[in-house]
């Protein structure tokens, strides 16, 4: 006799529950395969052209998409600039240096910044955040306007007051993933560098260099955030699709042309087209994510 | 002492100060955010603004009560079948963590949590509103509970696998088949952190405007219909921030004063939630 | 003497490739106290959970051979494993009491099996609880926390728990070993009051409780059987030079 383990009940529980579990699978094939579908007119017309084409004009049916990318992909690197030394501050204090009676609060408090709605911050942006931009542009010393990276008119809304809130929103991804990294690294490695007679600081250099792969990992997660964040950027970046690498400029990003066009398109090319840039953006997220979450892990286990 | 080792502990206390600074950079935002929500929110909350609709262009009074209700009629659509969804795929997921499928759900739920809410908006337009040519309530739920789904699989299958193998054993020594196990013992003893999961895919969602914008859209009247487009306290801020008047203006104020606290309650009793899990947990 | 309630034939068990338990044969005696005792890893706990076959729950845990209780195969291809756990109740090293109140838990079985009126299941929960000697002590505050119970007392529901379901044989793997030395007497002797009414056997590697609550012992050693007989033999002339080695403390 022999008996391999394997219980009745087992298998209409294990049944049960794993077709529910399939839902997720199928939702997720399901955005991938719906905006193929409703963006076939426009992949048929343009094809590799949508991505290059710089002109966006729904009236004469012209859509070439390639601004939107520009202004995603450069508000997001932008706002990694900015966000990520002071993520890893917030996430090296927080971790290794703040008193123990500090460490809940701060974490928490950085934990609510991220639970503030995209609307919260694009609303206190328009009101509060933009009228300081401007002010900021008009203290801008008019030799530097000769620079392309502050050409054009003291606006207010635009690429720099986009970053900044996106940098904002981005922190506390990055810097609740990165001190969880920092939390994994072995304290030996702390010790080892101690015991060579290693500053404060150079001890923390090499926590953060053990956990170098997950850290950049966090920076990933927080660009993948950055790229798909939707209303606070499309309420102060004055949307405006040219390719400028003004930080003063208005511009536009794949997420705000889809929230404040979709449901104005008129004709189906017109709506294929702004479906084919979500489709774009559903691919690139899941790319950067993915690959965020390969090197936030590869450290964990090590 | 020499001179680099001087050196050494100045750039040590530099970089040490720097983090410090970090941290405070960060709340200032934080704190400007909430000072003027407060400010400018706490001011044009009124009665009106629970109990009225909205007037029309351009005149003064009103309030967002319908904006109000949709919100919460959203909300609970979207929980009623993101939460049993997610927690029995969390189920799942924490009873076979090893087969083929449940790596692919698991891999799956991560891409969802990843996917902005925006692209969702246009999976769930696609699916519910293109069909039948009308934005929906039922379709704005649908899009927050898809956004609600990685959030709860994720706690449940985490903190289903805390829960001491002791417990399924004792259960199982008494006859209780797996199923029974689960259902009665260990999905219970659980709860109190899943619960706070919930919460807090609750407070994400309840936050949400994109993906609602053409699923739910807006609604300037009273309407609790499943199948009749519906406004939203997000989507009714955005666009009187939007607008050129300032009595609007005053209005989103006051709805993301409102959304504001709303998030932090939700967060708050989330903490409570935990709290008494650690306390249930420890014997 | 009588039919055995346990019969045990060639059982082998392996974790994946490896063999943790080497051709185990035994007849465990209705109505008495069959002590299992050896060093750690030595296989007794793995067979104690083969009884029951809680060793299912474990991937690639596989055993053949046979184990027949009342003649019927534990092992055999129709066996109902849910219906097989509630007729063997068993005690676990660590006590694990569910989140729930003191009744419920003991009226946990119960009510998988489909419960009963209030009535019977409150006498069956007070029964219980006074069959585990625990009912004097909990009698006022059966609606409260299970985990508001000492680690003793919480052993003792335990106990409770699975007496409840109305079990033949109670198996018990080193049920006093995280208590303190007040709380294993109370249990001593609960299995000594218990002992008339189930076939128990005890997972032990206190060889002083073993000689204590049993009448017969059942000595493992690195998977495999080293000897079994009445438990005075065992400890005061074993046939065996291993069994002598450790019951005289000389290694394990």
């Amino acid at each position: 006799m022999n008996t391999t383990f394997k219980s009745r009940d087992d298998r209409g529980f294990r049944i049960g529950t794993g077709a529910i579990a399939a839902l997720v699978l199928l939702v997720v094939l399901g955005i991938g395969f719906e905006l193929t579908r409703q963006s076939l007119l426009s992949i048929a017309k343009f094809g590799f052209g949508f991505w290059k084409g710089t002109t966006w004009d729904p009236v004469s049916g012209e859509f070439g998409a390639l601004p939107f990318i520009w202004g995603t992909l450069y508000s997001a690197l932008l706002a990694l600039l900015l966000s990520t030394p002071i993520a890893i501050g917030i996430a090296v204090f927080i971790s290794e240096l703040s008193p123990r009676a500090l460490r809940q609060p701060l974490t928490y408090l950085t934990e609510l910044l991220a639970a503030i709605p995209s609307i919260v911050y694009g609303l206190w942006g328009v009101f509060v955040l933009v009228p300081a931009v401007r002010k900021l542009e008009l203290m801008t010393p008019e030799s530097w306007k000769k620079i392309p990276l502050f050409k054009g008119p003291p606006l207010g809304v635009g690429m720099l007051a986009a970053a900044l809130i996106l940098a904002v929103m981005v922190i506390p991804l990055t810097s609740s993933v990165a001190r969880e990294v920092l939390k994994n690294v072995p304290s030996t490695q702390r010790e080892a560098a101690y015991a060579l007679g290693a500053t404060r600081w150079e001890a923390i250099r090499i926590a953060l260099g053990f956990g170098r792969t997950g850290i950049i990992g966090a920076i990933m997660l927080g660009f993948g955030r950055a790229l798909g964040e939707t209303m606070a950027v499309t309420m102060v970046i004055g949307n405006n699709p040219q390719l400028s690498a003004s930080l003063f400029a208005p511009q536009y990003t794949m997420a705000a042309v889809i929230a404040n066009e979709f449901s104005e398109a008129a004709d189906e090319l017109y709506l294929h087209a702004l479906i084919e840039i979500g489709l774009l953006l559903f691919i690139i997220t899941i790319i950067v994510n993915l690959i965020s979450r390969v090197m936030v892990r590869s450290r964990r286990t090590a | 002492m020499t001179s680099t080792s001087l050196r050494r502990r100045l750039v040590s206390r530099a970089a040490e100060a720097f983090c410090a600074v970090s941290v405070v950079i960060a709340l200032l935002p934080l704190a400007l955010i909430l000072f003027y929500v407060v400010k400018e929110g706490i001011g044009a909350l009124n009665a009106d603004f629970f109990t009225k609709m909205p007037k029309p262009v351009g005149e003064a009074g009103g309030g967002m009560a319908n904006a109000i209700a949709g919100t919460l009629i959203l909300i609970a659509i979207a929980a009623g079948f993101a939460v049993p969804a997610g927690v029995i795929c969390g189920i799942h997921l924490s009873e076979y963590p090893k087969s083929a499928f449940s790596t692919i759900v698991r891999f799956a739920a991560d891409v969802l949590n990843g996917v902005p809410s925006i692209v969702v908006g246009i999976f769930v337009y696609g699916i519910l509103v293109l069909p039948v040519k009308r934005f929906s309530a039922l379709s704005g739920g649908v899009a927050l509970g898809i956004l609600m789904l990685p959030i709860v699989i994720r706690t449940t299958e985490e903190l289903l696998r805390l829960v001491p193998a002791g417990l399924r054993e004792g259960a199982l020594a008494l006859g209780a088949t797996r199923s029974r196990a689960i259902f009665t013992v260990i999905l219970p003893a659980a709860l109190p952190g899943i619960l706070t999961g919930i919460l807090v895919a609750l407070a994400r969602v309840a936050g949400e405007t994109a993906p609602l914008l053409f699923t739910a859209f807006n609604n300037r009247y009273w309407s609790t219909s499943l199948t009749q487009p519906i406004a939203s306290l997000t989507v009714q801020v955005f666009t009187y921030a939007i607008s050129p008047y300032e009595d609007w203006h005053r209005q989103a104020w006051a709805g993301a004063f409102l959304l504001v606290m709303m998030i932090l309650v939700l967060s708050i009793a989330a903490r409570l939630a935990v709290r008494r899990l650690e306390r249930m947990n420890r014997p | 003497m009588n039919e055995p309630k346990i019969h045990v034939k060639d059982f082998d068990f392996f974790y994946g490739a490896s063999k943790v338990l080497h051709g185990i044969s035994m007849d465990i005696p209705d109505r008495q106290v069959t002590a299992l005792i050896g060093p750690s890893g030595c296989g007794k706990s793995t067979f104690v959970r083969s009884i029951n076959r809680m060793n299912d729950i474990i991937p690639d845990a596989r055993g053949t051979g046979t184990i027949l209780i009342d003649g019927k195969n534990v092992y055999g291809r129709d066996t109902d494993v849910v219906a097989l756990r509630r007729r063997v109740g068993m005690v676990f090293q660590k006590s694990n009491p569910f989140p729930k109140s003191i009744f419920e838990n003991v009226a946990y079985g119960l009510r998988i099996n489909g419960g009963g009126s209030k009535r019977e299941m409150a006498e069956i929960v007070e029964r219980s609880l006074r069959r585990a000697a625990l009912w004097e002590e909990v009698k006022d505050r059966l609606h409260s926390s299970a985990f508001a119970l000492s680690g003793g007392q919480q052993q003792r529901l335990c106990i409770a728990r699975a007496l409840a379901v109305d079990p033949e044989i109670l198996l018990m793997d080193e049920p006093a070993s995280a208590l303190d030395p007040i709380a294993t007497t109370k249990i001593e002797e609960l299995i000594y009051e218990l002992k008339s009414n189930y076939t128990i056997v005890i997972v032990t590697h206190n060889m002083q409780q073993a000689a204590r609550v049993s009448d017969k012992t059942a000595f493992f050693m690195m998977g495999r059987l080293v000897e079994l007989g009445d438990t005075k033999t065992m400890f005061m002339t074993p046939k065996e030079k291993m069994t002598e080695d450790y019951v005289t403390g000389r290694f394990g």
